[in-house]
């Protein structure tokens, strides 16, 4: 820090605040964007894991792989080949999504009851029918559980790829780190918080509004 | 609605085999039409591999069912699931559907018009007792484990299926609420006419519910008889542990007072304290209550009309020449 600077500029937050919207607004998309994409995959696996259950080892083990490399490495692994580009930056957020989401769409919908199946069954539902009308339904406090982790993981490593010139609020921080500019490293890292928070409470409510029968009284 | 619509069922030599295990052998048997068949047995017997071969959420190995006539083997098994009701100990409710939109579950399937669907479900509800506007809009989750069995039995009735298969649905629920629904199904089977198919291991059970009641063991049958024959003269030993040593107690039970022979009226002063019994109570409770009285016998009395007198020797009388019915 500068000496005699203070910890938060106002005068700078309020001649920003056009910019501070469009960054927020950055970075919601790279999260949607990375959530929604990253949904559609892990559902198509989830449902060839569901269908062949051997595929299930397979298919955690190689998205876990993707998981666990380092976010930094993963960004700059891409650039030789996609660029500082945004789809440099959905490739690295979209697959750090998959493993949770898998995880937790296979998990719901094994946690069905036995005898809800058994009578589904019975009563002459067609397996389509059970995994659409019974099963992905009963799964969806599961499946809004990991959607809901992989959201505000992601809102966290959006502020990442702002070295590979994306990153919403994250643009921030990377200028508050190289002017030793607190009230931009301040805005960034709070905002990406409340984000998250506000993401979460979000997606609490519209899981709530998709579930009528967890809370009926 | 037409009394007479229950299917005939017919299983032929039906085997099932996992690997070199028989869960089935051979079994033979016809569930009459508007009746209620119980298979019975310890664990293991075959009785709920039997009943779901029926509609076929298990494939026999080899052997033929028929319903009226036609080889199940040989339809669609989704479509031969919707025309035979199912329901099911742990009751398998939808949890994330209302009551409604459980009952309307098959009616739906077939492509019934939502004013019908309506209609019937309503018509369901009240017939097992429950308000439809009140209950209609409820999740299984709100109701009791007794309600929850009563709304399984609805649903699986909905579409007016001529056969519905029952694998011990009042087996979870406490004995109270079992012997109401027990006898709540009776009344709505006879009304009905539908032919069941029930799987119990409740020798009770089978005596109060079976027109027919068939005892496995081992994948095969070994009697299949009326309950009271089952009583009166069981095949073989196994037969004779399974129903139980209180077997002739259990057969006062299928009969009534106005079964049984009587001795002439006598003045109601010298039989001082003796119980007045209906000629439609059981022989059972007749029993019970004599054996409380001092004089240990029953008067009977039709309404005003003054019968006889019931003895203990009647009883053991009728139970030693009553042919079962």
């Amino acid at each position: 820090m500068t000496p005699g600077e203070p910890l938060i500029r106002w005068d700078w937050l309020a001649s920003h605040v056009g910019e501070i919207g469009q960054r927020v607004g950055e970075h919601l998309e790279l999260t949607v964007i990375a959530v929604a994409v990253g949904f559609v995959v892990a559902f198509v696996l989830s449902l060839v894991a569901l269908r062949i259950p051997r595929l299930y080892g397979p298919i955690t083990w190689t998205t876990g792989i993707l998981y666990t490399i380092p976010s930094l490495a993963l960004f700059a692994l891409l650039i030789p080949y996609t660029g500082l580009s945004l789809l440099s930056a959905e490739i690295g957020l979209v697959s750090y999504t998959l493993l949770i989401l898998i995880r937790n769409i296979v998990a719901g919908v094994r946690g069905v009851p036995a005898e809800v199946r058994d009578a589904a069954r019975g009563m002459g539902y067609t397996d389509r029918q059970i995994l659409w009308r019974v099963e992905l339904p009963l799964a969806l406090a599961v499946i809004f559980a990991g959607i809901r982790v992989a959201t505000i993981t992601t809102i966290g490593l959006v502020t990442v790829t702002a070295l590979i010139g994306q990153g919403g609020m994250g643009y921030f921080i990377l200028l508050g780190i190289q002017l030793f500019f607190s009230t931009a490293l301040i805005v960034g890292a709070l905002g990406s918080v409340i984000l998250a928070v506000l993401a979460d409470g979000s997606l609490v409510l519209v899981q709530r509004a998709l579930t009528p029968w967890t809370h009926a009284r | 609605m037409a009394a007479r619509r229950g299917a005939t069922v017919e299983l032929r030599e039906v085997t099932k085999r996992y690997g070199d295990t028989v869960a089935v052998d051979h079994l033979s048997l016809t569930a009459p039409a508007g009746r209620i068949t119980v298979l019975i047995g310890p664990s293991g017997c075959g009785k709920t591999t039997s009943l779901r071969m029926v509609n076929r959420l298990i494939e026999p190995t080899s052997g033929e069912i028929l319903i009226d006539g036609q080889n199940v083997l040989k339809e669609d098994p989704t479509q031969l699931r919707r025309r035979i009701g199912y329901v099911i100990q742990q009751v398998g409710l939808f949890p994330h559907r209302t009551i409604g939109q459980n009952v309307a579950t098959v009616p739906e399937l077939l492509g019934w018009t939502a004013t019908r669907v309506r209609a019937r479900v309503d018509e369901l509800l009240s017939l097992i007792g429950f308000d439809p506007s009140r209950m209609r809009d409820r999740y299984p989750a709100q109701l009791s484990g007794g309600e929850r069995q009563r709304v399984g039995v609805a649903r699986a009735m909905a579409a007016e299926p001529p056969l519905m298969l029952m694998d011990e649905p009042f087996g979870a629920v406490d004995p109270i609420v079992r012997e109401r629904l027990q006898n709540e199904f009776l009344q709505l089977q006879r009304a009905q006419g539908i032919t069941v198919i029930f799987v119990t291991h409740d020798i009770d059970e089978a005596i109060k519910l079976g027109d027919r009641v068939a005892i496995m063991r081992a994948g095969k049958l070994v009697q299949f008889a009326p309950p009271g024959e089952l009583l009166a003269k069981p095949a073989d030993e196994f037969v004779a542990r399974f129903v139980g040593s209180d077997r002739g107690l259990k057969r006062l039970a299928l009969l009534t007072v106005g079964g049984a022979d009587l001795d002439p009226p006598v003045d109601p002063s010298r039989l001082d304290g003796a119980p007045v019994l209906a000629p439609s109570m059981t022989l059972r409770d007749a029993l019970a209550e004599m054996l409380a009285s001092e004089t240990q016998v029953g008067m009977v009395r039709d309404g005003d009309r003054y019968l006889g007198v019931l003895t203990l020797s009647h009883i053991g009388r009728l139970l030693r020449t009553e042919k079962p019915k």
